[in-house]
């Protein structure tokens, strides 16, 4: 039997603070941040950057089992896009260093809105996803690259271009599937069930972004939901698919109440740099 | 389900390029995602800045069989090559 190590001078001191190690009464004071306003700057790179991520990794999820190696490549394209965009936008909210956001939160301080984390199901679900997210960042990012704050303008400026892609792609596969054969049809109807009900919390305003609309810095996302709607109609239409009725909306992700999934996502994305932290290629 | 769609040929125009080049083939459902496809898969590397996509059973090819009859009656006509004119010296381009 292998015998203890010695009790050294250390462990004792861990020991006599183990009492307090744990306990709820006296939390440690946490250093308000000075200046709200730059909170709620920081709190929407948080959401700007966790949609592109999450949904980046979702479809990083499909390489090597798309239905084709065409399609494969599609999705891939469109997570290296994403993830490009994750990577500029929380390097921004980090001094560059957008790894340790990327890495080093756990589920509640993600801040990426629900249908992003929402699991790949079959190819007509993750095009559903797609469909309903990349309407949206684009016409989001069509007026944030009219935003007079650099950084936003600049990232949004540039991503406009890929995103506009990417709904397209999701456009015309909704089309071809929605109008498609019986089963297909029925994929897509599934998918679009699966959802709709996370739709509204794409225009939901809290105190974050009502502070970030009333500096003028980015675009009130309830004035796009009328052009949001109408587009997404007209896609469906083409599609032959139906409009699903309005569910009740499932909202929190932007305040961290996420689903089970986000967690099961994360630990797949996060294992290996907190399994072997600070490796490098 | 890749095997069910029509293969596409595809051709991209390189910057500066002056022609279309083949680099490869899709298969796609239709000329939309054809076009889709042949963006994603050959054009990622900033290869391209135009590209077309052709049905690869609209293109008519030589049989391989006829290559005699069709290609080496060109083989002793040297004189269709324009090497045997002197240019005046006060052409400058030609």
């Amino acid at each position: 039997m292998p015998s203890l190590p010695p009790i050294r001078p250390e462990d004792v001191k861990v020991a006599e603070r183990s009492h307090s190690m744990g306990a709820f009464d006296e939390p440690e004071a946490v250093e308000a941040h000075p200046d709200p306003l730059e909170d709620a700057y920081y709190q929407y790179l948080l959401r700007l950057g966790d949609d592109a991520l999450i949904l980046g990794q979702r479809l990083g999820e499909w390489c090597g089992h798309a239905p084709s190696v065409e399609v494969d490549l599609s999705l891939a394209n469109m997570a290296l896009d994403l993830i490009g965009q994750a990577t500029h936008i929380l390097g921004h909210a980090n001094n560059g260093d957008g790894d340790d956001l990327a890495f080093k939160r756990d589920v509640l301080d993600f801040k990426n809105c629900l249908l992003v984390e929402q699991p790949n199901g079959d190819f007509a679900r993750t095009i559903v996803r797609q469909l309903l997210y990349s309407t949206w960042q684009h016409l989001q990012f069509q007026q944030l690259a009219e935003s007079p704050d650099p950084f936003l303008s600049a990232i949004a400026a540039k991503a406009v271009k890929e995103v506009a892609y990417h709904r397209e792609l999701a456009g015309e596969w909704t089309v071809r599937l929605g109008d498609g054969t019986e089963e297909s049809a029925a994929r897509m109807s599934d998918g679009l069930d699966w959802c709709w009900r996370f739709v509204p919390e794409l225009f939901e305003v809290d105190e974050t972004l009502e502070e970030m609309i009333a500096r003028q810095t980015v675009p009130d996302p309830r004035g796009l939901e009328r052009d949001y709607r109408a587009a997404i109609s007209d896609v469906l239409g083409q599609a032959k698919l139906e409009v699903p009725p309005d569910q009740r909306p499932i909202l929190g992700g932007r305040r961290g109440h996420h689903g089970e999934h986000l967690g099961h996502l994360l630990a797949v994305m996060q294992y290996l740099p907190r399994t072997y932290p600070d490796s490098v290629w | 389900m890749s095997s069910d769609w029509p293969l596409w040929e595809v051709f991209v125009r390189s910057k500066g390029g002056l022609a279309h080049r083949h680099v490869g083939s899709v298969h796609a459902p239709d000329k939309e995602l054809a076009l889709r496809h042949a963006r994603d898969t050959y054009t990622r590397r900033l290869e391209g800045v135009s590209l077309w996509v052709v049905k690869s059973d609209e293109i008519v090819a030589s049989d391989p069989d006829e290559a005699g009859p069709m290609f080496e009656p060109a083989e002793d006509k040297i004189y269709r090559h324009p090497t045997f004119y002197d240019i005046p010296d006060v052409v400058k381009h030609i």
